[in-house]
């Protein structure tokens, strides 16, 4: 090894403390980056796998009945590539020893043979044997809730009928990869199941005995979509069509393509706050490793080393750490991945998920990382290579001082000359201090963004079902009803309040946007489901126009008093003119919303109900349920204590063990910051404050010079970090608007007090810390050692 | 004035060397011209007082500095006008340096400091062999930190002759050393003169050390006052301050 390379090492093991730090950052970004590219790798490559394998098909339609023939017809459509009929029903289950009611879809298969598109996965058994009327496949995720097996069995009602069916296999669908019920955001195994059956078994039990209820369709090459759906429409209109569509109103490709954005802004956003704190650590310990190492450099010069061995030299150094730190961040990042590629498995099912590193990402990570690294080092590379070997021989010069306000007012003048000291240096190093300032704030920033998402998802929630959902139980029934049901619902055990609603299945159409929707028709003060606006307020339903969520009106691009096209997707298929008459302002679902009357109107029918709320007594649930169960009409019943723990443990799972990470991470990253920047101005300052001490200051007075320097910087960096933190929540909660949920703004005085606290405690640690230094200050070899 | 009886040939000449700095607003002139020549292995020592010039001249021989003005040959060299890596490369080859300050690197060890320069040297002696020629190969793994100052300042001038360089500049190498001790350091820069005939310019203020030289060369206001040579010259344990 050359003496240059083992004066890397010993500097480094030197400046082990200052190393450690930084690399816990760079590995943080590392870390962070990992995640979010692995589990984007992940998904993106599975679910492409999966589609293309199983030939998941683009375009799904659903009649109310069509002949098998029209198949034929539909095939002929220019783009057409491929046509597969079939039948779909919902259907209600039971299994053993298990109480709570189950619901689910039947799907049906060709006899004997996989479909031509959403092939299944088989993950055990077999398809239902040819000609089998008894025999249903089931999805994987419902048989692991169930521990069902081939050959178990199931009781299904099927058209109010109980029939007794085999698990013949087990299967995973590129249709179902994220499975949940038509109502639902979050998938519930236990109590929402997907079946496959034999094609002309399922159809003579609904009576559609050569006819179909469902296509799907896959495009030729070039295609395009928004012409063969409006050929499809025309053709499957007479027969009860209420619109094709493509793949991006598939829930489950919507969440996965949810899912996909949420990790891009991820992979963008956290590695790189990190990475840049990293960078701006390394400028500033690089900046005071080549001040202090001048007069090596300027030896080194002198002995005739050429500028690029010392740029090597030196960024060898920087090299090094960020080795250390990406070495962290790689071995952190596998043992996350795995964690969360298991929690990505809950939610969403593939037959294989692309786990394996891709080298691509490690050479990404250590590529930004570098980057990042490099822009913090190599104004301090330049600056040692450019110094002129024999005026590094020469200690620097006094820095030049001026008479500033601290000399001449009155308030300065009154100041300790250890706190004159402080303001001076604050003043003299005016960029330094504002990049230590900005150092600590940014950490300070990072801690409100941690302790926001927290918070903020808390009350998402509460709001949701304190003030949205405040039913307990949500019916629905299997096809429109007379509201004379509600009377019956009120009569049975338990029940303390009733309410009945409307939902009618449309398409929202503003010029070119349109988002498949459902409009709710309620009350207008309804009880027991709030419509609230941004301050949480209850908001009437107004006599005429439609409510919707704020966010899909911005993805509609609507404003209140805008017309609105609704496309009716339920019985005949009109398309009438509603006026948006106001904004809702929930935090999970989309939805519109009318009165119930004026619902009842426009759908040209008597005061008929899609479903009821329940508010009932918890002690005469059961009896409740069972009673519920046996009613024929109802096609589901929704728990909402169940959907909210349900929601708390996806939350629990996700957002906030990413948040927790991000938490531990900040207050890490604030600490190597305060620590870093505290041990240079310690290094700095080691000749000054021995000077001090020999001219009679006390360790406590001239520990101030160091402390209060800490201190007061800390202290202006927390506004600008709340300042900082309100604004990247602000942004991150832009950023995680979607479908499924949107993150209130939301911000709280705990926050902004939590962020605060770290901060100050992280400086309190480094001041103890450099504390023991000073104590240990050994004044006589301080003043000899010529910098 | 230059005649010299072993009548040995110039290795270094300077012509009209002038140095401006510019502080500032103000121009300071540390060299005004200055003509010198230096002789293959003679021991030159060069007095002034501070502000003299003489580190000026010293850095500028060295390679170390360019001069604004002048010019100044190593032996078929041209070094003024020279560009950095030009400088580089003879600084790297030809010259060695020794500082007041000693100048080691407080993480390498004695053997280390001296590596670090016939790491990159093309003919260099071992670093302990140059260690030795100075009397430390006691302390070979010592941290300068563990050092006297005579010592570092051994290890400087190991650190300087290890690669066998032909020239050896010497910056007050006694300057931040009692007597006993810089006479000792002295002996070193005296007996690498002797055995390697290395040519060799020792800077200084202090007027005595002048005695051991070949020459002494006396600056003054940025310009050669006096050159003279020493008939007799004294061996450093002679010499006394």
């Amino acid at each position: 090894m050359t003496a240059l390379n083992r004066k890397l090492w010993r500097d480094l093991a030197g400046l082990k403390g200052q190393v450690a730090a930084i690399a816990v950052v760079i590995a943080a970004g590392v870390m962070t980056l990992m995640i979010a590219v692995t589990s984007l790798d992940a998904i993106r490559l599975s679910m492409e796998r999966f589609y293309a394998s199983h030939q998941l098909a683009e375009i799904w339609a659903t009649v109310t009945r069509a002949p098998e023939a029209l198949a034929e017809r539909l095939g002929e459509i220019p783009g057409i590539d491929r046509i597969e009929t079939r039948v779909v029903a919902p259907i209600r289950l039971e299994v053993a020893d298990y109480a709570d009611p189950i619901r689910g879809q039947i799907l049906s298969i060709p006899d004997g043979r996989q479909p031509a598109l959403n092939r299944l996965a088989l993950r055990a058994g077999s398809p239902p044997e040819s000609g089998r009327a008894d025999q249903v496949v089931v999805s994987e995720p419902f048989a692991q809730a169930h521990d069902l097996r081939p050959g178990d069995e199931l009781r299904v009602i099927i058209r109010g009928r109980f029939e007794r069916l085999r698990i013949s296999g087990i299967a995973l669908s590129p249709e179902f990869i994220y499975q949940v019920g038509p109502n639902d955001l979050l998938p519930d195994y236990a109590r929402y199941a997907v079946l496959w059956m034999n094609r002309r078994a399922l159809g003579n039990a609904f009576g559609l005995d050569g006819a179909f209820n469902s296509v799907l369709a896959s495009l030729q090459a070039g295609a395009r979509s928004e012409q063969v759906i409006e050929h499809m429409d025309r053709i499957l209109a007479p027969y009860g069509g209420i619109g094709a569509h493509g793949r991006d109103d598939l829930m489950s490709h919507r969440m996965l393509s949810e899912e996909i954005a949420q990790l891009k802004i991820m992979a963008v956003v956290l590695p790189g706050v990190f990475l840049a704190v990293s960078g701006f650590l390394l400028s500033v310990l690089m900046g005071r490793i080549v001040q202090t190492q001048r007069q090596q450099i300027a030896v080194l010069k002198a002995f005739g080393y050429r500028n690029r061995e010392l740029a090597g030299h030196y960024a060898g150094l920087t090299a090094l750490i960020v080795a250390v730190g990406v070495v962290l961040g790689i071995g952190l990042g596998l043992w996350a991945g795995e964690a969360i590629a298991t929690l990505y498995a809950q939610y969403f099912r593939f037959p294989e998920t692309v786990t394996r590193l891709q080298p691509r990402v490690v050479v990404l990570a250590v590529a930004v990382s570098a980057l990042a690294a490099g822009f913090g080092t190599f104004r301090a590379v330049a600056r040692a290579v450019r110094l002129p070997p024999a005026e590094a021989m020469r200690p620097p010069a006094p820095e030049n001082f001026r008479q500033g306000w601290i000399g001449r007012s009155r308030l300065g003048r009154s100041l300790a000359q250890t706190t004159r000291m402080v303001l001076r240096n604050l003043d003299r190093h005016r960029f330094k201090s504002a990049m230590t300032l900005l150092g600590i704030a940014l950490s300070a920033s990072l801690l409100v963004l941690g302790s926001f998402q927290f918070n903020a998802v808390q009350h998402m929630i509460d709001l949701q079902y304190r003030k949205v959902l405040r039913m307990d139980t949500h019916l629905s029934f299997i096809e429109p009803t007379s509201r004379r049901v509600l009377t019956e619902l009120s009569a049975l055990p338990g029940v303390q309040h009733v309410e009945g609603y409307r939902q009618v299945p449309v398409r929202l159409v503003n010029g070119h946007l349109s988002e498949r929707n459902a409009i709710v028709g309620l009350p207008e003060h309804p009880r027991l489901r709030g419509l609230i606006d941004g301050d949480g307020q209850p908001i009437a339903v107004p006599a005429d126009g439609l409510l919707m969520t704020r966010f899909l009106a911005e993805q509609l691009n609507l404003r209140a008093g805008d017309p609105v096209t609704v496309e009716i997707r339920e019985g005949s298929r009109r398309h009438v003119e509603v006026r948006l008459a106001g904004l809702v302002d929930e935090p999970l679902g989309l939805s519109a919303y009318m009165r119930i009357e004026r619902l009842n109107a426009l759908m040209r029918e008597g005061p008929a109900v899609s479903g009821a709320w329940l508010m009932s007594d918890a002690q005469a649930r059961p009896e409740l349920y069972e009673r519920l169960w046996e009613a024929p009409r109802v096609a589901a019943i929704g728990l909402i204590a169940e959907a909210e723990d349900g929601l708390r443990n996806y939350m629990d799972d996700t957002v906030l063990t990413m948040m927790a990470v991000l938490l531990v991470l900040a207050g890490s990253i604030t600490f190597a910051l305060v620590y870093n920047n505290a041990r240079i101005a310690f290094a700095e300052r080691v000749r000054e404050l021995a000077t001090l001490r020999v001219l009679g200051f006390s360790r406590t007075q001239v520990g101030w010079v160091l402390v209060g320097e800490i201190l007061l910087l800390t202290l202006l960096a927390i506004p600008v970090g709340w300042l900082f933190g309100t604004l990247f929540a602000w942004i991150l909660s832009l950023a995680f608007s979607m479908d499924m949920f949107r993150i209130p703004f939301h911000i709280d005085h705990q926050t902004y007090a939590f962020a605060a606290t770290g901060v100050l405690l992280a400086s309190a640690l480094s001041v103890i810390l450099i504390a023991r230094r000073l104590r240990d200050l050994d004044m006589v070899t301080a003043l000899k050692g010529v910098e | 004035m230059s005649s010299v009886s072993r009548k040995p040939s110039a290795i270094f000449e300077a012509r009209g060397l002038t140095k401006v700095y510019q502080m500032g607003e103000v121009a300071i002139h540390a060299l005004r011209g200055v003509d010198l020549e230096l002789h293959d292995g003679e021991l030159v020592v060069m007095l002034g007082a501070s502000g003299s010039g003489k580190s000026t001249l010293l850095n500028i021989m060295g390679g170390l500095d360019v001069a604004s003005d002048g010019r100044l040959r190593y032996r078929d060299q041209v070094l003024s006008g020279a560009s950095e890596s030009e400088l580089t490369r003879f600084r790297r080859d030809h010259v060695g340096f020794v500082f007041q300050f000693y100048n080691l690197i407080p993480s390498l060890t004695a053997r280390e400091n001296v590596a670090v320069a016939t790491d990159i040297a093309r003919d260099p002696m071992r670093p302990e062999d140059a260690l030795e020629l100075v009397g430390l190969s006691e302390r070979l793994d010592h941290f300068p930190s563990q050092l006297s100052g005579g010592e570092q300042q051994r290890v400087a001038i190991a650190r300087a002759i290890a690669k066998r360089p032909m020239v050896l500049m010497c910056d007050e190498p006694t300057g931040a050393l009692d007597s006993e001790t810089g006479i000792r350091v002295l002996e070193a820069i005296e007996y690498i003169n002797r055995e390697l005939a290395t040519t060799t310019v020792i800077i200084t203020h202090n007027e005595v050390i002048g005695r051991m030289a070949h020459r002494v060369v006396r600056l003054s206001d940025g310009r050669v006052a006096d050159i003279h040579v020493n008939d007799q010259r004294a061996s450093p344990s002679e010499l006394v301050w």
